[in-house]
């Protein structure tokens, strides 16, 4: 088997980066200007990467699959940004947060690429500040921190519920400064549709006008994948309509190897689903359990009553309650890590706790910290004996400060009133950890194809803590690819631009557009969302919280299937001409059907339990994840050879030499 | 809920359009606005017709993507909601719905209720950022404290999500209340002082580069604000506009 080459540097973990920085070759500025990068997306990754790549000097093409950068999913992300300042001295340090990473990962990332996000963590938060990013303050106009799932210090830096917003919007303005100088030729409406290689270095992309729907071909030194995550591939998820795996599956193809595509995080607080109209579910963010507490009824006879109406879940005495992360992990409580929090609401819903008509949804409670907060208030404001309306009703607005929005969104959803009687949340799908394959330098195993952001598979092992996907997206675009970028650009500097007139690129624009007519040609029946949703529901029962050989092998079937069918019977109107997004929606539902398959063959060949990662066959007696570091403890990276089924697996060994292998206990 | 919709078809940026007819039934309450659209268009695509184009990414009311005129409204019925988080119960069974894209000639049609609002982009691009290189060589995050006040004003006006339903409500299509959120986050914040008189300056004048309208205090635009940004904003960014002609006049 081919052994990858991860490329960490030697020496101890605390130099690794410094020393590398200082290792590698730089490009001189007049010859960056000979120098062209393609980026493609532009959330926090690539909106980040493109205005640092044109600040150095470098030319720089971005594209979007949206109206406007500033729409990337990344905008959507709500609770905060991890950054190892210490702020709070509550004992946080560099080394902390390395920690508490590779171990929320259940041990499965790299060590150096982990330490090297926890190092440059704190100036992330200096930079946003600089750029006019209005984090949280406190009454001295010092920034306001939180805690997150898996950690024990307060080290998340926050904007209410919208961080991801203000952090994009921050790193759009850097981006459109760059646009406004010349600098970035930014391509909004665009979508990769194939990668273009040249005497196997990444040379240049095929893109589609979204708007006339020309076939256009773009030719670079590099070109950066910053394409976000995969989890649409499950149909229901957190993730936004457009989010897609083709820009990565394309690269996959053409000789990127996918690293862990298994690895997908589900989210214990998410708004459960309505009926099947839905087309995607809410998150409510993790910085809830903060201050919400999670539970079910004790007795089965108060949950039919839930159920039936007869009884509000406000009557149910607190002896009759059940918190059962509480219970079953005294020391992090509410605060546990993601795939545990959701694993242990299946678990009360498998049992028949569930709370709502369907079974699948547990209460998160605001009640106590209300009332908690409303003392406090009361305190300042120097109210003695106040009511206990009094103390409700300034606690409530304490909450509103924090979490506004949220409530808001989740009334509005659901029509039901947060402050007044619990949210009702069930798990759904949220982040893909795996993606594609880097090395230290986010490089690709196709020379000049960088991935960065979500789309890489980097650091966040089997699974991802909250608050560390922003901070991985700004990390690698701001302050890792700048600098990698250089060391393999240094031998383009001769080079010439890069020509599209070539065989290479006609064959591949040509490939582009046969899969196009092919879709608009088929005289199909089905749209389609129908297989879709069909895939969304294969993926979410065998190859969500919990997996079996069995489910696993059935699912590969069934997939092969339905990707059969899609081919023959998918009805895409229109034409290849203009803005058509029945059409764009066809070509990403047809890579998503393979990825779903090289899903399940992961999830098969792991067998083992980790993290996310959850094989029913491996499980300790109190019902935790078993993992298998004898045998399991490496990447997956899996080589595409012609198809899905035949991928080769290829083992990136990792090795810990600075953080000790234990079962995750959050007891 | 059986349902009637009369929606703009347009083919494509030049051409005519007209508001079309489409009947929908079993509509369920609970679903969204768009959830609907989708039935519609499932049920076209079926039936080998062309479905309703239409912009959306996000549907949690954040990304500013979805854009629809609903029954005269921007965004519809019901205050502080996008498109996609308007719900089916604010209908009634057997209601006429009707469903317009944006109107503004900064807005281009580019199919049905698709439009092109890169101006906002535009402006921008004109100034609404920092110039601060992004080489993390700035000073400690916490050497510059800002007051919780001015820290949350910001945050408010920095909410806007770049919808445009302010300059389609606008009888004047004017971009006044999404420029002045930009300007104001920065005027409100020391990072963004020094140049606070180029930047207003510059944003105003794409704004009126790009065919956008004049204000005339009507207010409409607040009132359909999916975010809430408020009319202080404009009244600050024309205090900055007048206090930056001073002095680029000295
Ligand atoms: C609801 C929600 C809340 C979250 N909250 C948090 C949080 O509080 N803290 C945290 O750390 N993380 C959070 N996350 C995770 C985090 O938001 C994402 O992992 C992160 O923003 C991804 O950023 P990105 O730059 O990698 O990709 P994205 O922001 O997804 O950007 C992808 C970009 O690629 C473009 N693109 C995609 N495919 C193509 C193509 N084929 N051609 C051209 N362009 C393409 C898109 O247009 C877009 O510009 C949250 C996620 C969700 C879903
Ligand atoms: S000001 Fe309000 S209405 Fe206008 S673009 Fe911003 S969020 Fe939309
Ligand atoms: S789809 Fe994003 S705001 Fe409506």
């Amino acid at each position: 088997m081919t052994v990858l080459d991860s490329k960490i540097p030697q020496g101890p973990l605390k130099d690794k980066w410094t020393k590398h920085k200082n290792d590698i070759r730089l490009v001189n500025p007049a010859n960056k200007r000979l120098i062209d990068i393609i980026v493609v997306g532009t959330g926090l990754a690539g909106a980040s990467a493109a205005a640092s790549f044109a600040e150095m000097g470098y030319n720089v093409k971005a594209l979007c699959f949206q109206d406007s950068p500033r729409r990337a999913h990344s905008i959507a992300a709500q609770g905060g940004i991890n950054a190892a300042k210490n702020y709070q001295n509550d004992g946080d340090s560099t080394h902390r947060l390395f920690y508490d990473t590779v171990k929320g990962g259940d041990y499965r990332s790299r060590e150096g690429n982990v330490y090297r996000l926890a190092e440059v963590s704190a100036n992330i938060i200096d930079q946003c500040v600089a750029q006019g990013v209005p984090f949280a303050r406190d009454y001295g106009g010092l920034l306001d921190n939180r805690s997150f799932g898996g950690v024990l210090v307060s080290r998340t830096f926050y904007a209410k519920g919208q961080t991801g917003q203000q952090l994009l919007l921050g790193a759009y303005s850097a981006l459109s400064r760059q646009i406004s100088k010349g600098k970035i030729e930014m391509l909004n409406r665009h979508e990769m549709m194939e990668l273009v290689t040249v005497d196997g270095k990444a040379r240049g992309i095929i893109a589609k006008n979204l708007v006339t729907g020309e076939i256009e071909k773009h030719g670079a030194h590099a070109v950066v994948l910053c394409t976000g995550g995969y989890g649409n591939v499950f149909f229901l998820s957190t993730n936004a309509m457009g989010s897609n795996v083709s820009a990565a599956w394309k690269a996959h193809r053409k000789g990127a190897f996918f690293a862990n595509p298994s690895f997908t995080q589900i989210h214990p607080t998410c708004i459960p689903v309505s009926g099947d109209h839905q087309s995607k579910l809410t998150l409510m963010s993790e910085s809830l359990r903060n201050d919400g507490r999670i539970w079910v009824p004790k007795n089965i006879e108060d949950v039919k009553a839930i159920r039936d109406g007869s009884k509000k879940p406000v009557e149910i005495a607190e002896a009759d309650r059940d918190y059962y992360l509480e219970r079953r992990y005294p020391s992090f409580g509410n605060l546990v890590p993601r795939d545990v929090a959701s694993r242990a609401a299946k678990e009360r819903c498998d049992a028949g706790y569930g709370v709502n008509k369907t079974g699948e949804a547990v209460f998160l409670d605001f009640a106590s910290a209300i009332m908690r907060y409303g003392k406090t208030e009361a305190h300042i404001q120097g109210l003695h004996n106040p009511s206990d309306a009094q103390v409700r009703e300034l606690g409530e607005q304490v909450v509103r400060n924090k979490y506004g929005n949220l409530f808001q969104m989740y009334e509005k959803i659901t029509d039901d009133n947060p402050y007044k009687t619990p949210m009702k949340i069930y798990p759904a799908v949220h982040y893909t950890m795996g993606g594609i394959w880097v090395d230290y330098n986010l490089q690709t195993t196709v020379p000049g194809l960088f991935a960065a952001g979500e789309a890489n598979f980097s650091d966040h092992g089997a699974n991802r803590l909250g608050a560390s996907a922003l901070m991985q997206g700004l990390a690698d675009g701001y302050f890792v690819l700048p600098y990698t970028i250089g060391d393999y650009l240094a031998d383009d500097i001769r080079t010439g631009a890069i020509s599209t007139d070539t065989p290479e690129f006609e064959e591949a624009a040509k490939r582009v557009q046969t899969q196009l007519d092919a879709f608009v040609n088929n005289n199909g029946t089905k749209p389609v969302d129908d297989f879709h949703r069909r895939l969304g529901r294969i993926m979410w029962e065998n190859c969500g919280m919990a997996r079996n050989e069995k489910d696993l092998k059935q699912a590969i079937a069934d997939i092969q299937a339905l990707r059969e069918e899609f081919y023959k019977d998918v009805r895409v109107p229109g034409s290849t001409k203009g803005f058509n997004p029945e059409l764009d929606k066809a070509g990403r539902v047809a890579d998503f059907l393979e990825l779903g398959e090289l899903m399940c063959l992961d999830a098969l060949e792991r067998r083992e339990s980790c993290g996310g990662h959850f094989r029913e066959e491996y499980q300790t007696p109190e019902g935790e994840a078993l993992r298998d570091d004898e045998n399991f403890t490496f990447v997956s990276a899996w080589e595409y050879t012609g198809k899905p089924s035949e991928a080769k697996l290829n083992k990136e060994e990792l090795t810990y030499e600075n953080i000790e292998l234990k079962q995750r206990s959050y007891k | 809920m059986n349902l009637t919709l009369k929606i703009w078809r347009q083919a494509g940026p030049d051409a005519k359009g007209s508001m079309e007819t489409y009947p929908v039934s079993d509509i369920s309450p609970d679903m969204s606005f768009l959830e609907m659209i989708d039935v519609l268009n499932d049920q076209l695509v079926r039936d080998g017709k062309d479905p309703v184009a239409f912009d959306h990414d996000c549907r949690e009311g954040i990304c500013g993507m979805c854009s629809m005129y609903i029954n005269g409204e921007a965004h519809g019925p019901g205050r502080g909601v996008t498109t996609c988080q308007l719900h089916m119960r604010s209908f009634s069974d057997g209601e006429t719905i009707y469903i317009e894209p944006w109107r503004a000639a900064a807005f281009p049609i580019i199919k049905d209720l698709v439009t092109d609002r890169g101006a906002f982009d535009r402006i921008i691009q004109a100034g609404g950022y920092v110039s601060v290189n992004t080489s993390g060589n700035t000073q400690d995050a916490n050497a510059l404290p800002i007051p919780k006040d001015n820290a949350d004003k910001a945050f408010d006006a920095a909410t806007c999500i770049g919808c445009g339903a302010c300059v389609a409500t606008c009888k004047n299509s004017s971009a006044m209340l999404f420029t002045s959120a930009k300007v104001s986050q920065l005027a409100l914040l020391p990072q963004g002082e020094p140049e606070a008189a180029r930047r207003v300056q510059r944003m105003v004048a794409q704004m009126d580069e790009e065919g956008f309208g004049n204000c005339t205090n009507t207010g409409a635009c607040e009132v359909e604000c999916p975010k809430g940004i408020s009319l202080e904003n404009i009244a600050r960014m024309n205090r900055e506009f007048l206090k930056a002609q001073f002095t680029s006049e000295k």
